[in-house]
């Protein structure tokens, strides 16, 4: 039970590049909270900061309030899940998730009661005897979470812990940390640079990109009001489009594409940012057939995807787009479909920063 | 999935196999036989007349007191100079595996004694060695210490346990340092985060994951000091002083060439072998399984 408070985090390698680049995050005690990101962006090495494996070039680590910094790994009170285990080969389970108990000098019975209350509730009370060899990538996984578990920490990080089981185990193993986490209530950060997953399991994530944060937000924030244009075509699957526009005079359309391209309404006026080089943001889910939409989408290719189809085309002006339709919708490439969206889902983006500009 | 290359024929196989079968009979099993032929065998003293003696060659050799010795002196000898080696090469390798800038100009220079023939390691640890011009000697001395290992037959010997250990430090530096640079990081760091300090890492990860490598190093080593140690005797005591450096390789060569008896010699090197091809099955039967995990 704790909270984390990260200020100003900086990591510069001896060679001066920048890894992180002074992030700020306040998690709230018993919040999980994601990192998300592609890889080199950072994301392993803040949580490696956070646990003390990597030295902090600039800034704080509080955990609880208190300055870690300097503090070693062990005296963090912090458990780690690592991407490939890092079981300790020679060790029985048993003995893998008692090793940090005895080297904390906790006794006997107690070291017993709680290794045997995490492998009953993660599965593993008939493989105590076992060697990490001997487990399946799934069973491994469950050690390494009652490893983290027993020892009741502040903090869980988890780094990758999904990116090594294949992809219908990850689904089921993703539910139980889910579940695990919000029986426990404890504080967590994950790192990740699988969007589903942090989607699903983050109260908040952070978008991460060159080593600094660009948005911290809940999956809900971060989907439907991207603060970025790296945001908005990191997050969602197909990638949203993104368009160059300009806006008409007065500030409540924006045009897509060139002079003659379709005029779009806006959820309110963005005078502010009359006159600039603009990129516009649509989701291709939130494109929705209507017979008399401003934008009339010349249909080039169908992917049919079995649930739902996705239409890639033109609309006047040059501007490409790709809308999801229906599966069963009989759309031709060669056909023109009239499609709209709603205000509120045409996101500005300023070309040159890369910033979202609200109303 | 093992993937096999299957030939059509058997001639092809077999002319692959040939070099090395070919090497192994000239250079092992052929000396081997000659050795059990003469170790049943004696010569008269010109060597014209051959006669089979069952084993007394056997029985004189195990009647004798020095043999005795010797074998006492063999076992000091090898072990101690294999735990130093292994020993010093396991600081060195952790030492090395820290090390982040010129980690490969360190590497490489400790891996250079192994690349120095047994016969000039004895030489050169002569040179330091000894008791009138050696500086090694010569720092003794002013400390106290009176070296002579010409006459104390106690410093010989340490003197020849530290040049055979030197020698072998290299060879098990590196795969030593092999060893450790295949123990995932991630490992030794969730040790560290469990609350293992340093000292509690080694020991109870680091060393427990080397031991597949610890006891390959420990097999080759004592095989290699059994036999290959005879140059850096022969260079720095000659078994002396008083039979005190007489390992059982170099009283092999000493009762063959110097003693002229054939027959001996060739029984002490059944023996030899005997022990060693003991060794090594007690080593794989009974250690292997309990090294690997």
């Amino acid at each position: 039970m704790a909270t984390i408070d990260l200020v100003q985090v900086r990591k510069t390698y001896a060679n001066g590049v920048d890894a992180v680049k002074g992030i700020d995050l306040a998690v709230a005690d018993g919040e999980l909270i994601v990192l998300l990101g592609p890889s080199g962006c950072g994301k392993s090495t803040l949580l490696r900061m956070v646990a003390g494996l990597e030295t902090i070039t600039g800034g704080e680590v509080r955990i609880d309030g208190a300055r870690v910094n300097d503090k070693e790994p062990a005296a963090r009170d912090i458990a780690m899940v690592f991407q490939n285990y890092a079981l300790y080969p020679h060790m029985r389970v048993y003995d893998n998730m008692a090793y940090g108990l005895r080297n904390r000098r906790m006794p006997k019975a107690e070291i017993d009661r709680r290794v045997r209350a995490a492998a009953e509730t993660l599965g593993l009370a008939e493989l105590l005897d076992r060697r990490p060899r001997q487990l399946s990538g799934g069973q491994r996984q469950r050690v390494a979470m009652g490893r983290a578990i027993v020892r009741e920490p502040k903090a869980f990080l988890f780094d990758e812990p999904l990116s090594n089981l294949d992809a219908k185990l990850r689904g089921q193993v993703r539910v139980e940390i889910k579940r695990l986490q919000r029986r426990l209530a404890t504080t967590s950060l994950y790192v990740t640079h699988d969007q589903v997953e942090a989607m699903t399991l983050a109260d908040r994530l952070v978008v991460m990109n060159q080593g600094a944060a660009e948005q911290i937000g809940t999956p809900d924030e971060v989907y439907s009001r991207p603060a970025s244009l790296f945001v908005a075509g990191f997050i969602g699957s197909p990638a949203m489009n993104i368009v160059e526009g300009a806006l008409e005079p007065g500030g409540a359309r924006v045009r897509l594409g060139g002079a003659d391209g379709p005029a779009l309404a806006l959820d309110g006026p963005r005078g502010a940012a009359a006159g600039r080089a603009l990129k516009v943001g649509i989701r291709p889910e939130h494109l929705v057939a209507s017979s008399n939409g401003p934008l009339a989408l010349a249909i080039e290719l169908v992917e049919n995807l079995g649930a739902d189809a996705l239409l890639y085309g033109r609309v006047p002006g040059g501007a490409a787009l790709v809308a999801r339709a229906d599966g069963g919708a009989p759309h031709k490439a060669g056909e023109t479909l009239r499609l709209d969206v709603a205000p509120r889902h045409v996101h500005l983006f300023d070309a040159a920063s890369g910033r979202r500009l609200d109303g | 999935m093992i993937k096999r290359a299957t030939f059509g024929g058997v001639a092809l196989p077999y002319a692959l196999l040939l070099p090395q079968i070919a090497i192994t009979l000239i250079f092992f099993f052929w000396p081997a036989g000659e050795a059990l032929f003469q170790a049943v065998h004696v010569q008269d003293a010109l060597g014209l007349k051959t006669r089979f003696v069952w084993f007394e060659n056997f029985e004189r050799v195990f009647s004798d007191g020095y043999y005795l010795a010797s074998l006492r002196i063999t076992a000091v000898f090898t072990l101690a100079s294999c735990l130093l080696a292994m020993g010093f090469a396991l600081l060195l390798a952790v030492m090395a595996d820290r090390v982040i800038r010129g980690a490969g100009a360190y590497k490489t220079l400790l891996i250079w004694p192994y690349a120095v023939a047994p016969a000039l390691a004895g030489v050169l640890w002569g040179f330091m060695f000894n008791p009138t011009i050696g500086v090694v000697a010569h720092a003794l001395d002013a400390v106290g210490i009176k070296w002579n290992y010409y006459v104390d037959g106690d410093q010989a010997l340490f003197l020849v346990t530290i040049a055979a250990a030197w020698k072998y430090v290299s060879y098990s530096f590196i795969f030593f340092l092999a060893g450790l640079q295949s123990i995932p990081r991630s490992v030794i760091e969730a040790a560290a985060i469990d609350g293992a300090g340093p000292t509690k890492r080694f020991w109870t990860i680091v060393f427990p994951l080397l031991s597949p490598t610890t006891f390959f190093l420990l097999v080759l080593n004592l095989v290699h000091l059994f036999f290959e140690s005879f140059g850096i005797v022969h260079a720095l005591t000659q078994g002396g002083p008083g039979r005190a450096t007489e390992i059982l390789v170099f009283r092999v060569w000493s009762d063959g060439y110097r003693g002229q008896d054939y027959g001996g010699s060739a029984a002490q090197s059944v023996v030899l072998m005997a022990i060693v091809i003991a060794l090594t099955v007690i080593q794989f039967r009974y250690v292997e399984r309990k090294v690997h995990y």
